[in-house]
Formats: structure tokens, C-alpha cells, sequence
């Protein structure tokens, strides 16, 4: 009795100061709890906070050792328990005291042991086995409250190993009278079932038991557990259909108790559930989808009103249907749906509406289209998680056409986000993609990281790609693929200054530099480290590192690589260093005559030659106006047909010798020139009358063209991106509205969507998806606003070189040159010979390669324009480059001179060569390109060496004597790698390439197994710098295609292979060795005319050098 | 679901309900990340996040965050509509919840939270019923300790 007095004086206080606090009416300050609350609130640091907390923990901790403590003090000190524990401070010494409590107190005191039980542990603690016997009592109380806390608690958390000690008595709680205590008996059975689910399969005829309770909250509960079985097995339950059709059915029919509504929607828990579970059970099965059409529809129709769960019902019913075997109505209805979502100003039913596409389109990525500009415009949304949505939903309607647009918005967003994780990232695609991957990843690569105002995170972004490039450079750089070695060196040298703070400023030039020596850095990543030490040397320390490696480099023999010292010189000596001027001469002079083309104008190398072959009875050279002369003379035919074509007004052409494949993008110096000048080359480069003019350099002009204005030529699309420093208003960024701009970005992420005109929001006329096309193979850039940046002229290398290149030329030769920037991936090249018949007569032949040489290419833009000079000497077979030839004549190129055609002749002993040369000048490589090549009277051979600069393709012989009624048709669809080279040619018909490459090991055990031999002494080879027996390999070598294996001191051992012939890849082994002034040759093969035949053009051979 | 937070707007926590076994650092660190990536968020954002593999529903209520993780497949709006209805049903047994409310009374929120959820389950979507079943437990306090219980409903409004 005493003590309940007591208890009440105790909380008369609280009564008290009900009326004073209204706010805070319902607490009790003066308890202990209060006390703690408010003492927290007053704090003003962490630090006090946690002395005040170590306290009360100390409190707590005396008072529950405190044999004399009541339950009901228990009970109060488990609340400060809690809430400490709530704040983040361990107070596990009173968990053994929440479990007694649980144990021992009454009710009231029960329910907050259960309670702080049901926080403080966890499912696994040792602790919960001292709760078994507790759970047990409860459970066979009379008590109802008893009961439920103690299912409370079971569905929480109960240790797995002891769930057959209390399972037979939840099992019969399933049939108790209380719908409450069956409700929580069933959610027993679900956790337990989640964490044993062995331990209670032998009642699943009790949850259907469940299922069919006339409690709507029992059946409810059960469903928890049926959506679980029936997503690990549905083919089990496909019998419940039905049933939950009905039910699905009757709740949408609002046949449930009104309680069950949630703002006046009928039980939207349970619709959910159950769309749910017949999403389950009607995937990839058309008999029971059937089932649940109608009432699926049904869900849909219900859920107009314009409320958040509603939303909800929909979503769900959305996604199911879309899951189940598809019924085309439904689908549309459900696709109509999305469209709310889509659209709403709510922002989490715009998210949900992504999401929604998200998961259609996999299923038809069309239905995205009518939602294009939402798409876009969520793309920029301010919200990460919008755009992260916004990405995955692209990332679904990724296709060969918009995958780089596609990529390159991600990449964005990447960087946006996750700094480290994106340089990290990058860093392992480099490293592992290397040189395969394509060149717009590392461009946009960089383009991101130069983006952007200059505030914190953008700097930090930058550091950090400073700082692991650091360190991997000085680790083993051996191995990173030469793009990265690129990449590096560009980040290195514009963000390098950030920095600052190290210790050593030298550190990153010398690494720099340590590249440049190192044998695998291409010639090309060269140059990209040299920008990028260029760019460093504003700073004195630098400069004596950088001074050191520019000198030793601008003796390097590739030009390319001098050009690009040279354009450093000039930026230092315009920009820092005036006083190192010696230096500057000295590297100048070096540079001057590297420059200095050294050529023997009299042909004095050829005197032998040409002795030699008058010796043999050659006719005496003719100039090619004597030769016609005499033609005409002796024969009397008329040549005016061919005439034209061959010597195409060469002054008209304004193409430069020269165009360099890989210049200058890394060149910060230049380029402020280069783009200039290219900007000028930009204009003329396509013409395009009679093409219907939609895209100008405002953008789509299809309103204008409605209007009926004269279109102004394509070709000014591509100029903004050539020029960075073109007036603004130029920059589509600027002169595009900001709707016609999403209106490009659309165009360009949901090409290959559906059919173009009837589908899509954004009506582009069909040439326009061409264009765009086109453009994703090399430029991309024309459709993405962002790519117009002055920063991509300078980074981008390989997107943008064929732009660069141009100026390289220009800059050289001083003339202005024609580029497009634009390039089709697949050209096509006419060549037809059909009037112009080639004429072999005698000894003194002539080919003239007549009849329109036309060069087609894309919509039928036909343009003449013959290259003036051509470096291709290189590119001559071998086998007829000592053989006398004509000059290479320019037919024809196209426009842009990106391909051009020339010829020569080559005159042969038994033969007249014409050979065709397909030159790319474009420094792209031609994927693919498809020749047809038709030719009625001549023998057409393919020789490749390689697609992706000059290339001679090909070149057709007329042997003496044969028939002229061959009719050919030559197509030769090339990969890269589709046509080996080969070389076929009369005078050694039988032998040589491609050599036989074998190793000195194979080379010894083939020379034993080898029946056939021939010994002969040769001719030896002298020349000034060479051994005699090197100089005379190398000859053979050059002459005969042999591979050389090894040469050791006075011996060399070579193989070749017979190509040709009845024994067709037959090889031949030959051992030479220097005996006095002769080689003696030792041949061996298993066919025995072989090594004779060898011997003779080996002798042959020597003789003609 | 996985867990529901309720933390205020300085980032104090105020109630947690774990429904997957996690140890106390892992609560920890979860909960610090979470109510620091929701603080940062802007009121017109949107309610969901993809947080590792989960995703997080969260609603603010006055100064109170309300945040619940779900799995990947559930549905985001009805999760915002279960904060939704436990706001509701604290508001209607507090009579206009504030956070004080919950602060002094938390037992009393977790009460109501297991009576309407269950094991990370909603067991009772009925309104009414969940009071009741709330109710009935406090009455049975009051019968079996009439001085106390006596005391501690008054020291709530009358919860109807």
C-alpha cells in the first residue's frame, strides 16, 4: 500500500506541470527520463553530451547490479537503456536486465522488456536463448496481451535452432479465436519460415488454412508468406490462381470492411500484395495470365483518383502486366499509364515514371519515344537520383546508333558524382582497353575533366587525376597502352600546377621525360608528352629537364616529331624564356637541317641501273612526249580518248604533297592557327545542291524551309566545330534555342528507335537520321551541343585529326587544302575502265587508264580533283620497285581528297604493270570499303599493305600474249586483315611471299628432314656500311620476299616458301655462307626443281643490284 | 522491409526499427550515412534513393524525417504511404504529434510501430484496429496497476 503512495507522490509533479507545458504536455519532466532529455537538449557540444551520457550509463549500471532495484524501476531505467543506447552509447550490461525483465515483470513491465529485448539484440545473440523459456510462458498465457506480446517479439527475432521448442504452439495459435493473435501467429510462421524455412514445411496446408480466413488481416498476413513461396516456386501454387483473382477481385470491388480503406482506396496493401503475386504466377505462362486479364484491367480502371496511392496500385498493376504473358490491349492501357507518371510535376511520380519505362522498354524500347523530351529534360534534372534513372532508362535503349551519345552522357554524370571512383575507374579502362578502344572514350574522357567552372570539386576531380597518374608513372609504364600514356600526358600537363604544394616540382617533368626515353612510347605519344612539358615549363624549374630533352629530340628523325619541338620552341620563345637564346639557335639550326630536303636531282644512284639494262638491250629512256611522238609515229593510233583523263588539270588541284597522318592534335601551340585555317578549308568542303537542306548551322531548319528560303549548303554544320574561335554566335550552344538543342540531343539518343516519322515526338525527315548516322561513326560532336568546346580542338586527337591534319598540310605547304571533318564510313569507288581499253603493243607498251575515272561517293557528290604529288614510291611492290616505271599519275579523288586514285606503269621483261593506287590521305582508318573493280581485259591482282594511310590497292598486269577476252569482275570487299599481302608476278611466278618465318630451331630441325639440295657459289654484295653478307640477305630479301632467319659471323641462314604452283607452300631452306668473295649457298626443300629454281632468281637478283 | 529511421533535422536519431540482423556498427554506420545523404537532399527532391542495394524511401513531417529502406522490387509509393500511416497513427494517438511526442514517449512509437508493423511486415493496415489492439494494452496496464496506469493515461490526452 505504502508503495503505491509513494508511486503516486512520485508522479504528482507530472500532473502538476501538465497545464503549464501544452506542448509538451504528455512528458514527465521530473522523471528521470525527462531529466535526461532535457539535460541532452541543453548541451551544446558532443563532448559534454558524452560525459553526461557516461553518467547516467554509470547510474543505470549501479541501479540494475542494485539487488533492492524494483521491476518497475527496471522498467524505467530500460527506457534510459534504450535511449542511450538510440544515441549511439553501448550499454550492453543491461541487456541480461532486459530479458529478466521480460521475464519477471507484470505486464506493463513485460511489454518494455520485450521491447528493449527486441532493440538491443539481434537475431543471432546468445542472449535470445535465455528469451525461450520467457516466449514459451507467454504464449500458453490467458493473458491476450501476454499472447501478442510474445508473438510480437517471435515475429521480430527468435534464435533458428529453437523454433521447434514454440513451433506447436504458434501453430495452434493459428486457430484461435482472436484474429489478432491468428494474425501474429501467421506472421510468426512467415519469419520463420524466411530464417528456417525446412523447420515449418510440414504446415503449409495451414496457410491455406490462412489464406481462407474470414479475417481480412489474417488473410492479408498470409499473404506475405504465399508471395515468398510463390516467388521461389510458382509452378507449386499456379492452383491459387484463381483464388487470388477472386480476391483481387472482390477488394478492387470494394467488398472488404471499410476499415481496410486508406483513403477511401480499399485495402491498397493487400492490392499490391496481390498484383505482386499474380505477377509470379503469370510470368511466361499464358494459361493462367489468361486468368487474370480482366481483373487486372479492372485494377487499372479503378485507380483514377489522383492520389499518391492510387499511384501506387498503378505502378504495381503497370509492372505486372508488363511481367505476365502479354496481352497487346493491356499492354497499351498500361503504357497510357506510364504517360501520367511521366508527366506529372510530382517529382516521385516523374521517378516512378522512369522507372516504369525503365522496365518497358526492355520489352519494346519504343514506348520511350513518346516521352523523349521528358527523358531529356529529366537528364539535366537537378536531382542525381532523377538523372541516375534518367541514365538507366537510356542505358536500356542503348543501341549501335546512340551508344556514344549515350555513354558520353553517363560519363558526365560520373563525374559528377563519384570523383574518386570515376578516375579509378577510367584508369582500369584505360589500362585494360588500351589501344582498342574507341578514340572518342579517352576525348570525352578528358573533355569531362576540362569541363566546368573552376570551383573545388573540379579541382579535386583534377588533383586526383593528377596524383594516381603520378604514381602509376612511376611504376612500370611498359605496359599502359599508348592512349593512356596520352591521356596522362595531357592531364599532366594542364593540371600538373595543382600540385604546387609537393615537395619536388621536377618530379612530374622528369617522369615525363623518363617516358620520352623509354623504347615503347610511340613517336605519337611522344609528341603528347612533349605538349605536356611544354605546358610545364612556365616554371624555371622545369625548364633545365626540359631544355635537356627538346634538344636531344629535335635530332629525332621523324618530322612529325619536329614540327611539333618546333612549335614548342616557339611557344617558350614566345611565352617564357628569352634569355635562353643560344639554347634556341641551336635547336632551331638542328631543326633547319632536319628540314632541308636532301635530294639527288641528277639521279646518279640509277647510272648503274640504267647501264646495266642498255647493256641488256633495253630501249633508251623517252620522255613521255617523245614516247607519244613516237607512238604515234610508228602505230599512227589515236590516243585523244585517253588523253584527258590521265594528266587532270593539275593546277587546278590545291592539294599539298604531303599530309601528315597524326599531327598536331596534341599541339597546343599550333592549333590556334591550325583551326583558323581549317575553319577557311571548312567551307567548301560538300556540295550539296539538290539535298534537301534540314539541318543548318543553327540547327533543324525546318520552319524555315517551310517558308521557302534557299538552303544554304550542309557544309556549314560541321564549320562551328572546326572553329573554337569563331564569333559566338556561331556556337549552336548560343544560337540554338534551348528546345531545338534537347530537340538535337533527342534525335541523337533515341535514333533506332522505331519508325521515325510516325512514332517519334521529334519529327526528323529521314535524311536528317542519315546525317546523324553518319556523324556517330566519326563525329558524333555535330549533334551534341556540349562537344562544341574550344577545349576539344586541343585534346581530342583522333576525333578531330582529320581536321588537323589538314592544317599541318597548310602550314607547310602554304596552300589552302580541303578537309571534311565529316566522314562516311563506307565509301564507295567506282572505278570503271569499261571504254578504255588498255592497249598492249609490242615491246613498247602503253597503258592509258581512259574513260570517266569517276569517284562517287555518299548522295552522289561527284568531284574530280587530282592530288598533285604522291609519296607513294614507298608503297611499290618489292618486286617492281627496281623495275623501270612511269611517273605516278593523279587520276582522280574526291572531293575532300581524302581518297585519291593515281597510277604508274611498270615496265616489265615479259610484261606491262599497271598498277592503281587507293590512297586514304584521311588519317582514319577505312573500316571497310568495298571495291569493284571492273576490268574486261586485264588480270587484276589485290596488293595491300595496310588500310590505313596510302595504300596501294591493287595493280593489274598485262602479260605478253594473253588472251584479251578475260572478262573481269574483281570485288574486293576488304577488312583490314581479310586479304593477306600478296604478290603475284611473272617473272618469278613460282616464289616468295609471304616468307616463311620460322625459328632458328625449326629452321635446324626442317634442314634435316629436307631430301632436296643444291650447292652454288653467288655474287656477294658490296656496299660502305654494311657486311657484305648482311647487304647481300637484305638484297635477297628485298628482291625475293626470304625471310632472313638468323646471321651468325660469316653465316646466315634464310627460308622462303613457294607460293604459287603445283607445290604450293612448299618451303625452301638456304644456308649461306661468306667463302673468300662469293657466298656459298647451300639449298635444301623437299621438292626437288625448288632450290634450282631459287638459285636462278637469287643469281638474278644479285646480278640486277 | 530492412530498417525505418525517424531522426530530426539536426540529424539526432529518434527512433530505429531494425528488421534484418545487422550488428551495432553496421546500425551505426548505416544510419550516419543515411541521415547525412538525406540532410544534404533539397525539399523538392525526390522521396527515393538508391542507396547500395537498397533503396530508401524517407518523407519529412515537420522537423521529423521519416525513412524506411525497402528492397529493390517493392513499391516505392506504398512505402511512403506506410510512413504516411504511422504518422497518422501516432498523430491520432498523441492527438497532433509533435516531435516531443516521440522524443518522451518513444516507447510509446515503438508500441504503435509493432502493432503496425510486424518483422518488416504491415500486419495491420487498418487504422482503427491498430489503436486498438494499442488501446487494449494500455488498458490492461491500467487493470493490472490501477495507480500507475491511472497516472500515465492521464499524463496522455485520451486517445481516441
Amino acid at each position: 500500500m505504502s508503495d503505491v503512495v509513494e508511486k503516486t507522490l512520485s508522479a504528482l509533479p507530472s500532473l502538476l506541470s501538465l497545464d503549464s507545458q501544452a506542448g509538451a504536455g504528455k512528458l514527465s519532466p521530473s522523471s528521470k527520463l525527462g531529466n535526461l532529455i532535457k539535460g541532452i537538449t541543453e548541451l551544446t557540444s558532443k563532448h559534454e553530451e558524452e560525459t553526461l551520457i557516461k553518467k547516467e550509463l554509470e547510474s543505470i549500471k549501479e541501479q540494475v547490479a542494485s539487488p533492492n532495484t524494483t521491476m518497475r524501476q527496471m522498467k524505467e531505467i530500460m527506457v534510459r537503456a534504450i535511449y542511450c543506447e538510440m544515441l549511439g552509447y553501448q550499454a550492453s550490461f543491461s541487456y541480461i536486465h532486459a530479458i529478466k525483465l521480460a521475464q519477471q515483470g507484470s505486464v506493463l513491465e513485460k511489454r518494455v522488456g520485450y521491447l528493449a529485448v527486441s532493440l538491443f539484440l539481434n537475431e543471432t545473440d546468445e542472449f535470445l536463448l535465455l528469451l525461450v523459456n520467457t516466449v514459451l510462458k507467454d504464449l500458453q498465457s490467458t493473458n491476450l496481451i501476454e499472447v501478442c506480446m510474445a508473438l510480437t517479439v517471435v515475429s521480430q527475432m527468435f534464435p533458428k535452432d529453437m523454433i521447434p521448442a514454440i513451433l506447436p504452439v504458434v501453430e495452434e495459435k493459428l486457430t484461435h479465436p482472436k484474429e489478432i493473435i491468428r494474425r501474429k501467429a501467421v506472421l510468426a510462421l512467415y519469419k520463420f519460415y524466411l530464417i528456417a524455412p525446412n523447420q515449418v514445411q510440414h504446415i503449409h496446408s495451414k496457410f491455406r488454412k490462412a489464406l481462407c480466413d474470414k479475417d481480412p488481416g489474417v488473410m492479408t498476413a498470409s499473404l506475405h508468406i504465399y508471395l515468398q513461396l510463390i516467388k521461389e516456386n510458382p509452378e507449386s501454387y499456379k492452383d491459387l490462381t484463381g483464388s487470388m483473382v477472386t480476391i483481387l477481385r472482390q477488394v478492387v470491388g470494394g467488398k472488404l470492411p471499410l476499415d481496410f480503406n486508406y483513403h477511401s482506396v480499399p485495402a491498397p496493401w493487400l492490392q499490391i500484395q496481390l498484383l505482386r503475386i499474380l505477377a509470379y504466377l503469370g510470368k511466361e505462362d499464358q494459361g493462367t495470365s489468361e486468368m487474370m486479364y480482366d481483373v487486372l484491367e479492372e485494377s487499372l480502371r479503378r485507380a483514377e483518383m489522383n492520389h499518391n496511392i492510387t499511384y501506387a496500385i498503378l505502378f504495381e498493376c503497370v509492372k505486372t502486366i508488363y511481367t505476365v504473358h502479354p496481352k497487346s490491349q493491356l499492354l497499351e492501357k498500361a503504357a497510357e499509364c506510364i504517360g501520367n507518371f511521366v508527366l506529372s510535376p510530382k517529382i516521385n511520380l516523374k521517378y516512378l515514371g522512369l522507372k516504369a519505362l525503365t522496365y518497358v522498354v526492355q520489352q519494346d524500347a519504343n514506348l520511350a519515344l513518346p516521352h523523349q523530351m521528358t527523358i531529356i529534360e529529366c537528364l539535366d534534372h537537378s536531382d542525381v537520383i532523377i538523372k541516375r534513372e534518367t541514365l538507366e532508362l537510356l542505358f536500356r535503349i542503348t543501341n549501335a546508333q546512340n551508344v556514344t551519345v549515350i555513354v558520353e552522357k553517363m560519363l558526365e554524370f560520373l563525374r559528377l558524382t563519384y570523383n574518386v571512383w570515376f578516375i579509378q575507374t577510367m584508369n582500369s579502362v584505360f589500362s585494360l582497353g588500351g589501344d582498342v578502344m574507341q578514340p572518342d572514350i579517352p576525348n570525352n574522357f578528358l573533355r569531362l575533366l576540362a569541363e566546368g567552372v573552376d570551383n573545388v570539386e573540379d579541382r579535386q576531380l583534377r588533383l586526383f587525376a593528377v596524383d594516381s597518374y603520378v604514381s602509376l608513372l612511376q611504376g612500370e609504364t611498359a605496359k599502359l597502352p599508348q592512349r593512356f600514356l596520352q591521356v596522362i600526358s595531357w592531364v599532366l600537363g594542364e593540371y600538373s600546377y595543382l600540385r604546387e604544394e609537393e615537395s619536388d616540382p621536377g618530379s612530374v617533368m622528369r617522369l615525363l621525360a623518363r617516358l620520352l626515353d623509354q623504347r615503347h612510347t610511340s613517336t605519337e605519344t611522344r609528341s603528347w608528352v612533349l605538349g605536356a612539358m611544354t605546358k610545364l615549363c612556365s616554371s624555371p624549374v622545369y625548364t633545365a629537364i626540359y631544355w635537356q630533352n627538346l634538344h636531344c629530340y629535335s635530332t629525332e628523325r621523324h618530322w612529325l616529331y619536329k614540327t611539333k619541338c618546333l612549335s614548342s620552341l616557339f611557344k617558350l620563345y614566345l611565352t617564357t624564356l628569352i634569355f635562353e637564346v643560344d639554347l634556341i639557335i641551336s635547336c632551331l639550326s638542328w631543326l633547319w637541317c632536319c628540314f632541308i630536303p636532301q635530294v639527288d636531282s641528277s639521279l646518279s644512284f640509277l647510272d648503274g641501273y640504267v647501264s646495266d639494262a642498255l647493256a641488256a638491250g633495253a630501249a633508251p629512256y623517252k620522255s613521255p612526249h617523245q614516247r607519244q611522238e613516237d607512238l604515234v609515229q610508228e602505230k599512227a593510233l589515236s590516243l585523244e580518248p585517253y588523253g584527258l583523263s590521265l594528266p587532270v588539270s593539275l593546277s587546278s588541284c590545291s592539294i599539298t604533297d604531303r599530309r601528315s597522318p597524326t599531327l598536331l592534335s596534341m599541339s597546343s601551340g599550333l592549333s590556334g592557327n591550325s583551326t583558323e585555317l581549317s575553319h577557311q578549308e571548312g567551307s567548301t568542303t560538300l556540295k550539296l545542291e539538290g539535298v534537301k537542306r534540314v539541318w543548318g548551322k543553327d540547327g533543324y531548319l525546318a520552319q524555315q524551309q517551310s517558308a521557302g528560303e534557299t538552303p544554304t549548303p550542309l557544309v556549314e554544320l560541321p564549320s562551328p566545330l572546326l572553329s573554337p574561335q569563331s564569333p559566338p554566335s556561331q556556337k549552336p550552344s548560343s544560337g540554338l534555342e534551348p528546345d531545338q538543342e534537347k530537340r538535337q540531343l533527342a534525335s541523337s539518343l533515341f535514333v533506332g528507335l522505331g519508325s521515325h516519322n510516325s512514332v517519334c515526338l521529334v519529327r526528323l525527315p529521314s535524311t536528317v537520321w542519315l546525317f546523324i548516322k553518319n556523324c556517330q561513326s566519326a563525329n558524333q560532336s555535330n549533334v551534341v551541343k556540349s562537344l562544341f568546346k574550344p577545349f576539344y580542338i586541343n585534346s581530342c586527337q583522333s576525333a578531330l585529326h582529320n581536321l588537323l591534319d589538314s592544317t599541318t598540310v597548310a602550314s607547310e605547304g602554304g596552300a589552302a587544302t580541303t578537309t571534311t571533318p565529316q566522314q562516311t564510313s563506307q565509301r564507295t569507288l567506282d572505278h570503271t575502265t569499261s571504254n578504255g581499253n588498255p592497249h598492249v603493243e609490242g615491246t613498247e607498251q602503253r597503258v592509258e587508264a581512259g574513260g570517266p575515272l569517276s569517284l562517287i561517293r555518299g548522295n552522289g557528290m561527284v568531284a574530280v580533283v587530282p592530288p598533285r604529288d604522291l609519296p607513294l614510291t614507298s608503297h611499290l611492290p618489292a618486286e617492281l620497285s627496281g623495275l623501270a616505271r612511269s611517273e605516278f599519275t593523279p587520276l582522280c579523288s574526291d572531293q575532300d581528297s581524302s581518297l585519291a586514285l593515281s597510277a604508274c606503269r611498270v615496265y616489265k621483261e615479259d610484261a606491262l604493270v599497271l598498277l592503281v593506287f587507293i590512297s586514304n590521305n584521311n588519317d582514319s582508318a577505312l573500316h571497310q570499303m568495298v571495291l569493284q573493280l571492273t576490268c574486261k581485259e586485264l588480270e587484276v591482282y589485290i596488293f595491300q599493305t595496310g588500310l590505313n594511310n596510302k595504300v596501294p590497292l591493287f595493280f593489274s598486269e598485262i602479260p605478253v600474249g594473253r588472251s584479251r577476252n578475260q572478262d573481269r569482275n574483281t570485288r574486293v570487299s576488304s577488312n583490314r586483315d581479310l586479304e593477306k599481302p600478296r604478290i603475284f608476278c611473272e617473272s618469278f611466278r613460282n616464289f616468295c611471299s609471304p616468307p616463311l618465318t620460322v625459328s632458328t630451331g625449326d629452321y635446324g630441325k626442317m634442314w634435316l628432314s629436307f631430301s632436296h639440295d643444291l650447292k652454288q657459289n653467288l655474287r656477294l654484295v658490296t656496299t660502305e656500311h654494311q657486311e657484305p653478307l648482311t647487304a647481300t640477305l637484305d638484297a635477297l630479301k628485298g628482291k625475293l620476299h626470304l625471310h632472313v632467319v638468323d646471321i651468325i659471323g660469316s653465316e646466315g641462314i634464310v627460308a622462303c616458301r613457294l607460293l604459287q604452283g603445283p607445290g604450293q607452300g612448299q618451303p625452301c631452306l638456304l644456308h649461306c655462307r661468306v667463302h673468300a668473295d662469293s657466298l656459298a649457298v647451300w639449298l635444301r626443300s623437299p621438292v626437288p626443281e625448288l632450290p634450282d629454281s631459287l638459285l636462278y632468281h637469287c643469281q638474278k637478283a644479285l646480278t640486277e643490284t | 522491409m530492412q530498417f525505418m529511421l525517424l531522426f530530426s533535422r539536426q540529424g539526432k536519431l529518434r527512433l530505429q526499427k531494425w528488421y534484418v540482423p545487422l550488428s551495432d556498427k553496421e546500425r551505426k554506420k548505416i544510419s550516419r550515412d543515411l541521415v547525412q545523404t538525406i540532410l544534404a537532399r533539397k525539399p523538392k527532391m525526390c522521396s527515393f534513393l538508391e542507396w547500395r542495394d537498397l533503396k530508401i524511401v524517407y518523407k519529412r513531417y515537420a522537423s521529423l524525417y521519416f525513412c524506411c529502406a525497402v528492397e529493390d522490387q517493392d513499391n516505392e509509393l506504398i512505402t511512403l504511404e506506410i510512413i504516411h500511416r504511422y504518422v497518422e497513427l501516432l498523430d491520432k494517438y498523441f492527438g497532433s504529434v509533435c516531435e516531443l511526442d516521440i522524443i518522451f514517449n518513444f516507447e510509446k512509437a515503438y508500441f504503435i510501430l509493432d502493432e503496425f508493423l510486424l518483422g518488416g511486415e504491415a500486419q495491420e493496415t487498418s487504422k482503427k484496429n491498430v489503436l486498438k489492439a494499442i488501446e487494449q494494452a494500455d488498458l490492461l496496464q491500467e487493470l493490472w496497476e490501477p495507480p500507475q496506469g491511472w497516472l500515465s493515461e492521464l499524463s496522455l490526452p485520451a486517445s481516441t
